[in-house]
């Protein structure tokens, strides 16, 4: 019988990357990650994982070495968070177009300055378009879960492509949860041994990350768009097939009492686990109010945030991030072009908030969806509002 | 479907190795960097020494040393950057814009 062990979410990865039996680890210890590399080392140092764990100087130098061991067909696995996230920004790139299966969970953290080891989304977004599937989590057993589906999603023969999977900075790395962790004969059912097709062997030579003239590189990109594009269908096929082992669902886009909402609220991440208890309350008083919880970032679900959205009269997003002097968050942006093509669709009215581990309560999340209704009726003069801050 | 079948101006997205990986050693020799140059060396061989120095510093490696013993680059690769012409002792070699004779 399996049972539930109360555990910090950092100490699960660990644990999962130890049951998937991860060949390589390269990763750069920083806030709040740190906790799952430690652990890691632990587990590769004491004989319970039998991995190479490779200390690196740095992170772009973490990436790099990843690159190395997804090509020989390791399977392999590190983390990072903030600034360690953007030094190996370069490097991300390299990882998805040359279509190499690396996980990497990334404890959202902000960005400097001023310096901030706290939680927000400025991190994930800012390598939005480096070509990685990108996957959202709200709880300690959601990170535990796609943690394991990212190693399937990625190593897919039609996918082959690195998957972060995130979770927030302190919020969730460093809580201690009750979580179920895969035992070895579901992983065994559930997780195909890494074949990559084409890699590094001295008996068949092959060039990687070749030079692409102009001649060729309009056609490499298109390759990786559509691959990426389509990985989407893997992904939810992960899912189902997860959901039929673990008894755990995911979808692209989660929804929550929204089927006859009015207002609906989107959020990604921990966060949304507060603002159910916002929307129960509301739903208490008689508003028609839901919510949407964006877990599949990249690639994005076009058809379900359309299909979750359109009914409604008001959509309000809320970003942990800004793009400056911009439309408002990214994700703001992304669902408002999602549902443009709409010949009804809700007015979409952006937040941003929850910046540097900034809390956002119940009442807060209240205080937005009112702000938010009074927005759609009234306008505003601004492109989009942050939240709670001190004018 | 690799990249020996075709050449790259020919290969649609569709037809790419997953990666853009090349999967036929030493397949770079076929790419044509003469296609780069603006000008080309031209030569008087009266005056060469056989000294070596271009073949020594050309950066690319595509100087060779002719049944005659002297040395010429071969077009196909030579970018056209002049370093021979800057090295040359005895001025054997003048660069001179391409689509000129």
């Amino acid at each position: 019988m399996v049972k539930k062990v109360g555990m910090e979410t950092s100490v699960a990865i660990g644990e999962v990357v130890k049951r998937v039996n991860a060949d390589v680890i390269a990763a750069y210890p920083i806030t709040p990650q740190t906790h799952i590399v430690e652990h890691l080392a632990e587990l590769v140092a004491e004989g319970e994982l039998d991995a190479a764990f490779i200390p690196v100087e740095s992170e772009h130098s973490a990436m790099s070495a990843c690159l190395g061991a997804a090509a020989v067909g390791a399977r392999t696995f590190t983390a990072s968070a903030g600034q360690g996230l953007e030094l190996m920004h370069e490097v991300l790139y390299v990882a998805s177009s040359m279509r190499l299966p690396i996980v990497m969970a990334v404890t959202n953290r902000a960005l400097s300055a001023p310096l901030s080891v706290w939680g927000d989304h400025s991190d994930a977004m800012a390598v939005r378009d480096t070509g990685w599937i990108q996957i959202f989590t709200e709880n300690g057993q959601e990170v535990v879960d796609n943690v394991l589906c990212a190693f399937r999603i990625g190593e897919d023969p039609r996918v082959l492509l690195p998957v972060m999977v995130h979770l927030d900075g302190f919020h969730l790395s460093h809580m201690i949860e009750p979580i179920l962790l895969p035992e070895p004969s579901q992983v065994a059912k559930f997780l195909p041994e890494n074949k990559y097709p084409l890699p590094l062997d001295p008996s068949r030579p092959v060039t990687m990350g070749d030079f692409g003239p102009p001649v060729i590189y309009s056609e490499a990109k298109k390759a990786q768009e559509v691959n990426l594009r389509a990985a989407k269908e893997v992904v939810l096929e992960c899912w189902n097939e997860f959901a039929r082992i673990f008894k755990h669902s995911y979808h692209p886009v989660e929804c929550y009492r929204s089927e006859d909402a009015k207002v609906l609220l989107l959020a990604m991440g921990s966060f949304c686990e507060t603002a159910m208890v916002a929307v129960d309350k509301m739903r208490g008083e008689g508003k028609a109010v839901g919510l949407l919880r964006l877990r599949l970032w990249r690639p994005f679900p076009f058809e379900e945030i359309r299909k979750a959205a359109q009914a409604a009269e008001v959509l309000i997003v809320l970003d942990r991030a800004i793009s400056f002097g911009g439309p408002g968050g990214p994700v703001c942006s992304e669902v408002r072009s999602a549902l443009y093509p709409l010949d009804k669709r809700p007015k979409v009215i952006g937040f941003v908030g929850g910046l540097g581990g900034r809390d956002i309560t119940p009442d807060g999340f209240e205080a937005i969806i009112s702000r938010g209704i009074e927005i759609a009726k009234k306008g505003s003069k601004e492109e989009f509002e942050i939240f709670g801050v001190r004018e | 479907m690799s990249r020996q079948a075709k050449s790259e101006s020919e290969l649609t997205w569709k037809e790419l190795e997953i990666g853009g990986i090349v999967t036929e050693p030493g397949s770079a020799s076929r790419y044509r960097t003469g296609d780069w140059r603006s000008q080309r060396p031209s030569y008087d061989f009266s005056r060469c020494i056989k000294c070596r120095l271009c073949q020594i510093y050309c950066p690319d490696g595509c100087i060779n040393e002719t049944d005659k013993g002297y040395f010429e680059a071969d077009l196909y690769y030579c970018k056209g950057c002049g370093i021979c012409a800057t090295e040359c002792p005895t001025t054997v070699i003048t660069m001179v814009d391409e689509g000129e004779e």
